[in-house]
């Protein structure tokens, strides 16, 4: 990169609706190196241009998922892209779609959680006590390394939202749980240790449910963790269909011989 | 984040609903009419959904069209006319595209959205290209349009043939 290629210009989507500012986007030039990302970018504005900037973000390193946002026009985290990946010296920052805009680019996520929450993403097995007294009585779940593979992607989500505002589906539908909540419910009937997939299934199958789904793909294609949102629930839809076959064997606890 | 009773995820949603009247940043249509951003996939999403639109109209405008032979010969033959053009040359290379790429990229999303032909889960490694994104399916994309194409192609010699 060249001398006259380190400086960009930073558009900056700029509101606040408790104050009812009308939305407006403000420019920063910066000087950025080749390793510099998004987050740094923003956050070289905030210290030496103005520190109004309204930003989230926490670990800097895409395991928090807090800086996501609208970057040049697709749903990415901050602190995962590099400037010099986006190949352009005018970069644009927006708050990511789909979600209601508090101020400047950070957004509500309470819809978003309460999807989540809706589909009970924890483990479901009547078989093992809620309530254990005695400590010598905590036994955990016996599964191979075969069974864990089966779900681990789908819990490496660290709900940063890109693809819940990359759907087109939930851009239309408020209802609609969208691709991480629908995930999170393939990933825990594809776990050997959960035995709630009827209960889930009652959650998502509905009107505004799963069937909203009609694989845009654009969910796996901005998921910054490799989670593939998309397969999950095409793989959730052919299971409710009776496609695939799904002979799960809940696992067994191991007993305190053991 | 606990476990917590159905009142509290109402409460959830009503809060959502209090603070989306000011703005809920959903981008609404605009969301599926750009499908620049997305891949192949996001191609295929808005086509298949233009396609089963402009079918739809197309078949609520054929139904009228044949109608039109209660009402005597003439009044049939006057509606032929219109395909009868230029115009209507490329209206019905623009139907025969649609239907095509409809029906093809259909079966596609028929195995697609049943799981097959998606590949299986397992640890993603960098740079975590998706599964499900997969040549073997997009495959069916190139191959809706391509037929389409040349379904159109056929379709306007035979017309545009003769015409002259």
């Amino acid at each position: 990169m060249s001398e006259e290629q380190n400086k960009i210009k930073l558009r900056v989507y700029r509101t606040n609706y408790s104050n009812d500012y009308s939305p407006r986007f403000d420019e920063y030039d910066i000087a950025v190196k080749r390793w510099t990302t998004v987050l740094d970018a923003l956050l070289d504005a905030k210290a030496y241009s103005d520190s109004s900037i309204a930003i989230r973000y926490s670990c800097r390193m895409a395991s928090c998922g807090s800086c996501g946002m609208k970057i040049n026009g697709k749903p990415r985290l901050a602190c995962y892209t590099k400037i010099s990946e986006l190949n352009s010296h005018t970069i644009v920052c927006e708050p990511l779609a789909n979600f209601p805009r508090i101020r400047d680019l950070v957004t509500d996520f309470s819809q978003f959680f309460a999807h989540h929450k809706k589909i009970e993403p924890y483990v479901h097995n009547e078989n093992v006590p809620t309530e254990v007294s005695n400590n010598d009585d905590l036994v955990e779940f016996k599964q191979t390394p075969e069974e864990v593979d089966k779900y681990l992607q789908f819990s490496y989500c660290i709900k940063c939202g890109l693809c819940y505002s990359a759907c087109p589906t939930v851009a239309t539908d408020a209802k609609f749980p969208g691709p991480q909540a629908l995930s999170q419910a393939y990933r825990y009937m594809a776990d050997n240790r959960d035995d709630g997939e009827k209960k889930r299934f009652k959650i998502i199958d509905e009107r505004h449910g799963i069937w909203r789904c009609h694989f845009a793909g654009s969910c796996s294609n901005v998921c910054p963790k490799g989670v593939d949102p998309a397969l999950g629930i095409q793989l959730l839809k052919g299971h409710l269909m009776g496609v695939s076959k799904h002979d799960k064997k809940i696992a067994r606890v191991r007993t305190k011989e053991e | 984040m606990g476990l917590e009773s159905e009142g509290d995820k109402s409460s959830d949603f009503n809060t959502y609903n209090a603070k989306a009247k000011m703005d809920n940043g959903r981008e609404g249509l605009r969301g599926w009419l750009n499908p620049t951003r997305y891949g192949w996939e996001r191609v295929s999403y808005w086509l298949q959904r233009l396609t089963g639109v402009g079918l739809l109209l197309y078949f609520i405008g054929h139904v009228y069209e044949t109608s039109s032979l209660v009402n005597g010969i003439d009044a049939w033959n006057s509606m032929l006319e219109l395909t009868q053009t230029t115009g209507g040359h490329i209206f019905l290379m623009l139907v025969i595209g649609a239907s095509t790429f409809h029906t093809v990229n259909g079966i596609r999303l028929i195995f697609t959205e049943s799981g097959l032909g998606l590949g299986k889960p397992g640890r993603p490694d960098y740079p975590y290209d998706a599964t499900s994104l997969n040549y073997k399916q997009k495959s069916g994309i190139w191959v809706a349009l391509l037929l389409a194409a040349i379904a159109m192609f056929y379709g306007g010699l035979v017309m545009f043939g003769d015409a002259s």
